[in-house]
């Protein structure tokens, strides 16, 4: 179960390092989809572990197979840029739905019109 | 010894992992709203293919990155459809 | 003429060095299958018909500012959301909709803003009414929506516009 790459041990603890941290942030990220109060708050919720979160493990992982020299970094950097660009979409597609329903029965949770834009 | 450090660190990583799938469950079971179901799964849906990425660079295969992609591009399809169900009842129109 | 049977040459390049990466190989097989996905890769983008985005050699160093700004900002807000998802229950409260009045008009601007707010935890895109020109906002930490329109309009929307404009 615990077989790893042999790695140079500065690489080693730094990939450590990469994906622990990763793994807390979207650890973090899932907990305030429980803690946070109402649906538009737990919204912001996930995107920790869509950005920092993936971006800490990918680049770790590039960092691990880099140093092995065993293959091209292609995959990290096809999930970073497929995430990056989807997230935004099911984020936003998610948020106009809620609004709909929260308006079409005439929920508390959404403002019945758009709020006045903020003047500067 | 820089193989342990590495296993233990990334046993550290799943275990942080698997719990962070398990919040997204609470609320994919608890709701309460139908929007906040799919808010969830989705969570769920990216928890599972960075579960999948540490698994890969532990075995240092490459098949586990490409089932992560995939992963990835199902949970994408699976949240637009079902958001666009939630505004208009149909997926496609 | 190249294009009549390659419509977006870029692309169909693109597409096939990404298939060859992908399978770390040179072999014919891969490479004809590869022109093939590379093929019907194009082709299909020529059923989206996306309205034509010019690239300019002038428009790198703005492009690259923006992209430092962005990664500074997503590890401050990703800190910021962390410390109010753990925080007290009453740090948790503030959250609320607002609107913006937005100057950039361009799609790929828009596109690329809406990426930056959904990557910075803490804010999030909800609806860009383009009659309007009006951006609907939520804001997980919304004290003072003043500072949230500043920071949104000079951090990200005076550079989009030198880049997309």
């Amino acid at each position: 179960m615990n077989a790893a790459p042999d790695l140079p041990l500065w690489a080693a603890i730094l990939v450590s390092l990469l994906v622990v941290a990763g793994a807390a942030i979207t650890l973090v990220g899932s907990v305030g989809l429980v803690r946070l109060p109402d649906f538009y708050s737990r919204l912001h919720a996930p995107s920790l572990g869509a950005t920092l979160g993936t971006g800490c493990i990918l680049i770790g992982s590039m960092l691990c197979f880099g140093v092995l020299r065993d293959r091209l970094l292609i995959h990290e950097a096809l999930i970073a840029l497929f995430l990056t660009i989807t997230t935004p979409v099911t984020m936003m597609l998610l948020a106009r739905a809620s609004l709909y329903r929260d308006r079409v029965e005439g929920n508390r949770a959404a403002p019945e019109h758009d709020p006045e834009p903020t003047e500067l | 010894m820089s193989a342990h450090i590495l296993g233990w660190s990334l046993t550290l990583a799943q275990v942080l992992l698997a719990f962070a799938m398990g919040f997204a469950a609470v609320r994919f079971t608890r709701g309460p709203r139908a929007q906040d179901r799919v808010i969830g799964l989705d969570t769920f849906y990216v928890n599972a293919m960075l579960m999948l990425v540490t698994i890969g660079i532990r075995s240092g295969v490459t098949l586990y990155f490409e089932a992560a992609l995939i992963i990835g591009m199902l949970g994408f399809v699976s949240t637009v459809a079902l958001s666009k169900f939630l505004m208009r009842g149909e997926v496609i129109e | 003429m190249i294009r009549r049977v390659l419509p977006h040459p870029f692309l169909f390049v693109a597409l096939l060095v990404m298939w060859l990466m992908l399978n770390q190989s040179l072999a014919p097989g891969t490479f004809v299958f590869g022109a093939l996905v590379a093929f019907g890769g194009s082709w299909a983008m020529v059923a989206l018909d996306p309205p034509r985005a010019r690239l300019r050699l002038s428009r790198l160093p703005p492009a690259l500012r923006l992209a430092g700004r962005v990664l500074v900002d997503v590890f401050r807000s990703n800190l910021a959301v962390a410390r109010i998802i753990l925080g007290g229950a009453e740090r948790r409260t503030h959250s609320g909709f607002m609107t913006l009045r937005l100057d950039l008009t361009d799609r790929y601007g828009l596109a690329v803003l809406a990426i930056i707010m959904t990557c910075t935890p803490g804010t999030q895109w909800v609806h860009y009414d383009p009659a309007r020109g009006t951006l609907l906002l939520h804001v997980l930490d919304l004290v003072d929506e003043r500072q949230w329109a500043n920071l949104i309009k000079q951090r990200y929307e005076t550079l989009l516009r030198e880049i997309f404009e």
